[in-house]
């Protein structure tokens, strides 16, 4: 069992938390500009990797506030606890995946 | 193949049981195959055993990272049932439960099928609506299904505390051709059979990629060096996202640790299979005794092959809860197996953005009892190129289209 610590409350037992699913999906800009597969895309599509990992958790027994949490879905290891509204952590990124998340930002910085 | 039956087993007690066949080789992997299946579990023996009986394709090769049914078909509950809610997935589950009816006979290997009936219980007014709804649904369908009252019940598990404060039991669904089977005899046994009619059965040979021309799959980069195939079906389960992602396409599939463990061994006690879907515990008891108990999965995606403690910790509540007599109990094993979640729990048993590439995924939490129908249906997309009527409708585009088969909210929750 996991002990995580909340940006708000610390470390708490993980049977305080739920995770509700990959983090950084952005809701479409435009919806009505999207097709059938951008959709699906955005609705079902999942990363579902093995290794790291950047998922949305709630501490829904207690302050009941999200935040985002890098982790290992292999070894299971916590790398990082961070607010929903900052980018991923930047030591976990290649530099490739850097520049990808710079362009994400300025298109929602537009948005 | 020699053929198992009480005069085999009388002519091998002469010897001491020491002349035996093996039950597959453990052949080197040809250039090329006209099908090859990547991952050995049930599904995908299954797979290449209705290959080779039902289209008279043998020349296949399965292909599997580790041993023989050492992922999800070793791990599971062994709950065969098919009363589903909806008309696509009962027609496509009682498919399974026919095949299971006649698997021992049909591969000569005793998979130990034994109908002692699926109990589903209901704890309150609405779960009650729902299994009447549920038993109507299946009794429209063919698929055996009763009601049974709470009297009733505890006539058939005298052990069940009907009043009980926490979780009381105000009837259940009772479907009597349901059962169990041998879990591992299942894949011994497909692959036995597989093995018998040619086909290759490649284990500790892991698939690093997939070879296309284009976009056209031609075989799969392997560590024993590259096989050819002209077509090529993922049967991965927990590993499904990982095998599309070296294809080259997304699937709408999230891996997540489901739990199980056995007790000590019991004398015989529960004759039958108890499931309760609201609180996400389920007991049977094997033949050596120990009673199987099922768990739920944990909220996270992972493939660690273990899971949360408060995830048993809250099963066990629930068991002790409904039956006092475990409560003293010990619990032998726990494990996990990483099960493969669609969105709609349901599986996707399609063709792929990738020509000539199939998938077969998305069993979650219930792929078991579904072994033999899966490799059916997916036997005849392989050998044709398209679906069969029964899995036309598990086809990736249902999400596209948004034709989902909700049994997730219907009788897809516990399995």
């Amino acid at each position: 069992m996991y002990e995580i610590d909340c940006p708000w409350c610390g470390l708490r037992d993980e049977s305080e938390f739920h995770c509700t699913g990959e983090a950084h999906i952005i809701r479409p800009e435009d919806p009505y500009a999207l097709d059938d597969a951008q959709w699906t895309d955005y609705l079902h599509h999942r990363s579902n990797p093995k290794g790291l990992h950047f998922e949305q958790w709630q501490h829904s027994s207690g302050c009941r506030k999200w935040f985002n949490v890098a982790r290992d879905t292999v070894t299971y290891e916590i790398k990082a606890v961070y607010k929903v509204d900052e980018p991923k952590p930047a030591f976990l990124l290649t530099d490739d995946q850097s520049a990808n998340q710079a362009t994400v930002e300025s298109s929602e910085v537009k948005a | 193949m020699q053929n198992f039956s009480i005069f085999s087993l009388l002519r091998n007690s002469m010897t001491y049981h020491e002349n035996w066949q093996q039950h597959w080789r453990s052949p080197v992997p040809k250039k090329q195959y006209d099908v090859i299946i990547v991952g050995a579990g049930g599904h995908g023996l299954a797979t290449a055993y209705y290959l080779g009986k039902v289209h008279g394709i043998t020349n296949v090769a399965v292909i599997e990272k580790g041993w023989l049914g050492g992922g999800n078909t070793g791990r599971n509950t062994t709950i065969v049932r098919s009363n589903y809610l909806w008309d696509e997935s009962a027609h496509l589950y009682e498919k399974s439960l026919k095949l299971w009816e006649g698997l021992t006979k049909d591969i000569n290997y005793n998979v130990m099928f034994s109908q002692r009936g699926v109990m589903n219980l209901a704890h309150s007014l609405g779960d009650m609506r729902e299994v009447q709804r549920r038993v109507t649904a299946n009794n429209l369908n063919g698929v055996d299904a009763v009601i049974l009252t709470p009297e009733e019940i505890s006539q058939r598990v005298p052990f069940m505390k009907i009043n009980n404060t926490r979780y009381p039991v105000m009837g259940a669904s009772f479907q009597p051709r349901g059962g169990v089977a041998r879990h591992d005899a299942v894949a011994w046994g497909y692959a036995r059979a597989c093995d018998a009619m040619g086909i290759d059965i490649i284990q500790n040979c892991e698939v690093l990629n997939f070879l296309k021309d284009g976009d056209t799959v031609t075989g799969v980069e392997t560590t024993k060096g590259q096989i050819m195939a002209s077509k090529v079906g993922i049967v991965t389960a927990g590993h499904s996202g990982v095998m599309a992602e070296k294809a080259g396409f997304r699937l709408p599939i999230e891996s997540h640790p489901l739990q199980a463990l056995v007790s000590e061994p019991l004398k015989p006690l529960v004759d039958t299979v108890i499931m309760s879907n609201a609180v996400h515990a389920y007991v049977s008891q094997s033949d050596k005794g120990e009673l199987v108990i099922g768990a739920g999965i944990d909220s996270y995606v992972g493939y660690g092959q273990r899971g949360s403690f408060q995830v048993i910790e809250h099963t066990m509540e629930a068991i002790c809860e409904l039956y006092p007599i475990f409560r003293r109990v010990r619990m032998m094993r726990q494990w996990g197996g990483i099960v493969d979640t669609a969105p709609d729990a349901c599986p996707i048993i399609s063709k792929t953005p990738v020509r000539n590439l199939f998938i077969n995924c998305g069993w979650g939490t219930g792929g078991f009892k579904a072994t033999t129908g899966s490799g059916w249906v997916f036997a005849h997309t392989l050998a044709t190129g398209e679906p069969h009527d029964l899995n036309a409708a598990f086809s990736l585009d249902r999400f596209v289209t948004g034709k989902l088969i909700d049994e997730h909210g219907a009788a897809g929750v516990a399995h």
